[in-house]
């Protein structure tokens, strides 16, 4: 024990380590009585980051960064138990990440802690919030399933949608011509050595500000900052009521960051990582890519906002929430902390809570998507087996109207739910509508001899009301 | 021991030495020397990065060629099908990422016509629905006619056709890249 101490006392007076890790660790933090609970946002982040960092070198050491073997590498890590529970670890440590930075970034705008002296803090912040969104998209094609290789060619045919640099961007993103050998590696480097590099700079320099500038007090209303005044009555405060960091708040900060960690082990070990889906092959079409459910709010948002003003909120959107984040601090850098006294922060975190959640909500159902796998309509739906009927109930199917239509209970939801056409539409308007098309429909009117669309008409003057609660659901699960 | 060799409680080395700033010559001699050692960081850095982000931001030249999709009796007039062949520049890593799909039409004898797979909303791949004439995309539901032309959806722009020929009795595709729609 003696020995011990010797042993840190030299130690320490050669490397300085207690007096450079001293004054950081025991400075002065509010006591945010109500609220401390909200300040281990942040370093629930870091903990989940350090998941990531743990959990992705381990995962890189089998990981084959080919076009051409990486799918099977992944398949070879999925197949031995601890590999899977890395897989898992890793992906339910970016979830976390997502959530909690989302969370943090909630709380730091809502109490405005990104006020005077604390400006470069928030824009370093955006920078460490931009990086883990992109972590987690690359992330998903490092999967290089079906799934990772079309959201490469996604996200390049997005990026084609920039002014002028479009279509370079895009092969830019494929790294040459096609989705290939090259595509892969150059997501790679950037998941592993690029993206995460400015990360860990940028939490260097994110720490360093929280100590530097001390962490923000609880905001109280009629409290305004003011930037002539705030440091000297900050350090007068601290000096008043200030606790040290350690261990009076940092306990808090590792027994969340503990309990986040935990979360993210068993859900690992209990629910597993994501299926990989079929190889990446660009040849089998059978593909139906749709984005981890981190971006998949916005999938949903490409998918029904207005045709012509996609390409605006493909190129706006994203720049418009950059602007604004980078633009905050700058432009607010003091006054009123307060939530109270600032109301529309409140509206503005709701409206953007409710609209990821709207949009979040109708990506996982994806309403506009065809159902291409749907079955034909059995007999117990069409009502007969034979006849003009059951021949329009055919061509229903064939012609792909199913995909889009629901006919109690099968198909697709796209288009109007057709159980009941025979109650709600004429001859006459079937028709109209079926040769004309619209929007989201195609025009069938060089596409249906005479006798198909009779029997078309036919099957679907066919459909009423009473069927449509008569008959029990599909077996098979709607997508 | 170890106490008398430190200055212990104010051993930092942060403070700035002492500079005789009064003397003209040794400021000139500190600009100076500041010139040189910023300008051998930019110098160093300059021989590092542009050689690292010219190679990142140059892109392989894809040469077009004509792959063979096989004899064309082995195509029935009228049918549209799935082809495969080697994308325009394979690596010899690509594994199943080399191929490349597209779909063929033969119009009548000797005319064919190849339309791209991918989907001129965003790229996901479209399938040809035989019974129903028409290319589906299962991502937004785009639809386009047999010629390629836009039926409904989000997409703006036709398929993308790619040149396809008839070389002494054989199919030829010309590989092209990935159609990217600009804004």
């Amino acid at each position: 024990m003696r020995f011990l101490k010797r042993l840190w006392a030299w130690f320490d007076d050669i490397t300085g380590t207690s007096s450079a890790l001293g004054p950081p660790l025991m400075h002065p933090v509010p006591k945010a009585r109500k609220s401390r609970w909200f300040y281990v946002l942040g370093s629930a982040t870091l903990a989940a980051f350090l998941v990531q960092v743990v959990t992705g070198i381990a995962l890189s050491s089998s990981y084959v960064t080919g076009s051409g073997q990486a799918y099977d590498s992944l398949r070879f890590i999925s197949s031995v138990p601890l590999g899977r529970i890395l897989r898992g670890m890793h992906y339910y440590g970016s979830t976390a990440m997502i959530i909690l930075i989302g969370l943090h970034a909630i709380r730091v705008y809502l109490m405005a802690a990104y006020k005077y002296p604390r400006q470069v803090n928030w824009l370093s912040g955006v920078v460490l919030l931009l990086g883990t969104l992109l972590m987690a998209f690359t992330g998903q094609i490092l999967r290089w399933d079906q799934g990772g290789f079309w959201t490469a060619v996604v996200a390049a045919e997005q990026a084609g949608r920039t002014p002028f640099i479009g279509n370079w961007l895009g092969h830019f993103i494929l790294a040459g011509a096609s989705p290939g050998g090259a595509t892969l590696s150059r997501f790679f480097a950037a998941h592993v050595f690029f993206i995460p590099a400015v990360l860990f700079t940028f939490i260097a320099v994110h720490l360093y500000l929280v100590v530097h500038n001390g962490i923000s007090e609880p905001p109280k209303a009629g409290q305004p900052v003011d930037p002539r005044t705030y440091k000297r009555w900050y350090h007068a405060l601290m000096k008043r009521e200030g606790v040290p960091f350690w261990p009076d708040a940092a306990w808090r900060d590792l027994f969340f960051g503990c309990l986040v960690v935990l979360a993210i082990f068993l859900l690992a070990v209990i629910v597993g990582p994501p299926e990989i889906g079929k190889p990446p092959d660009p040849t089998i079409i059978q593909a139906s890519p749709r984005p981890d459910w981190y971006f998949l709010w916005y999938f949903a948002l490409l998918a029904l906002i207005p045709n012509w003003s996609e390409t605006i909120v493909i190129v706006a959107v994203p720049l418009i929430f950059i602007i604004f984040l980078i633009s905050l601090p700058l432009v607010a850098g003091k006054g009123e902390r307060s939530p109270i006294r600032r109301p529309w922060s409140i509206v503005l975190v709701i409206f953007l809570v409710a609209t990821i959640g709207y949009y979040w909500h109708q990506g996982m159902t994806a309403p506009w998507s065809p159902h291409m796998d749907a079955p034909p309509l059995p007999e117990s739906v069409v009502g007969v087996s034979s006849g003009p009927i059951a021949d329009g109930a055919k061509i229903f199917y064939d012609k792909g109207c199913e995909f889009c239509h629901l006919v109690s209970g099968y198909g697709g939801i796209r288009g109007p739910d057709l159980s009941d056409a025979g109650d709600r539409m004429t001859r006459a308007e079937m028709v109209t509508r079926i040769y004309s098309g619209a929007a989201n429909m195609p025009s069938y009117s060089n596409n249906l001899k005479p006798d198909e669309l009779n029997a078309l008409l036919a099957f679907l003057q066919s459909r009423h009301r009473a069927y449509k609660y008569k008959i029990s659901p599909p077996p098979i699960a709607q997508r | 021991m170890a106490n008398t060799l430190s200055n212990s409680g104010s051993d930092s080395l942060l403070e700035p030495a002492a500079t005789r700033q009064a003397d003209p010559q040794d400021k000139k001699r500190r600009t100076f020397l500041t010139d040189i050692g910023l300008l051998a960081a930019g110098v160093a850095a300059a021989i590092v990065t542009v050689p690292a982000i010219a190679f990142l931001l140059g892109l392989r030249k894809s040469p077009t060629n004509w792959r063979s999709l096989g004899r064309v009796e082995d195509y029935k007039v009228g049918e549209t099908v799935e082809v495969s062949f080697a994308d325009p520049s394979p690596l010899p890593w690509s594994g199943v990422t080399a191929k490349t799909a597209a779909w063929l039409r033969r119009k009548d004898q000797q005319e064919f016509v190849a339309f791209s797979i991918y989907c001129t909303h965003l790229g996901c791949p479209v399938r040809w629905i035989a019974t129903a004439n028409l290319f589906m995309c299962p991502c937004h539901g785009g639809v386009f006619y047999a010629d390629g032309s836009v039926a409904s959806g989000p997409p703006l722009k036709p398929l993308v056709t790619y040149p396809v020929r008839v070389n002494q009795g054989l199919v030829e595709i010309q590989t092209s890249p990935v159609p990217i729609t600009t804004g």
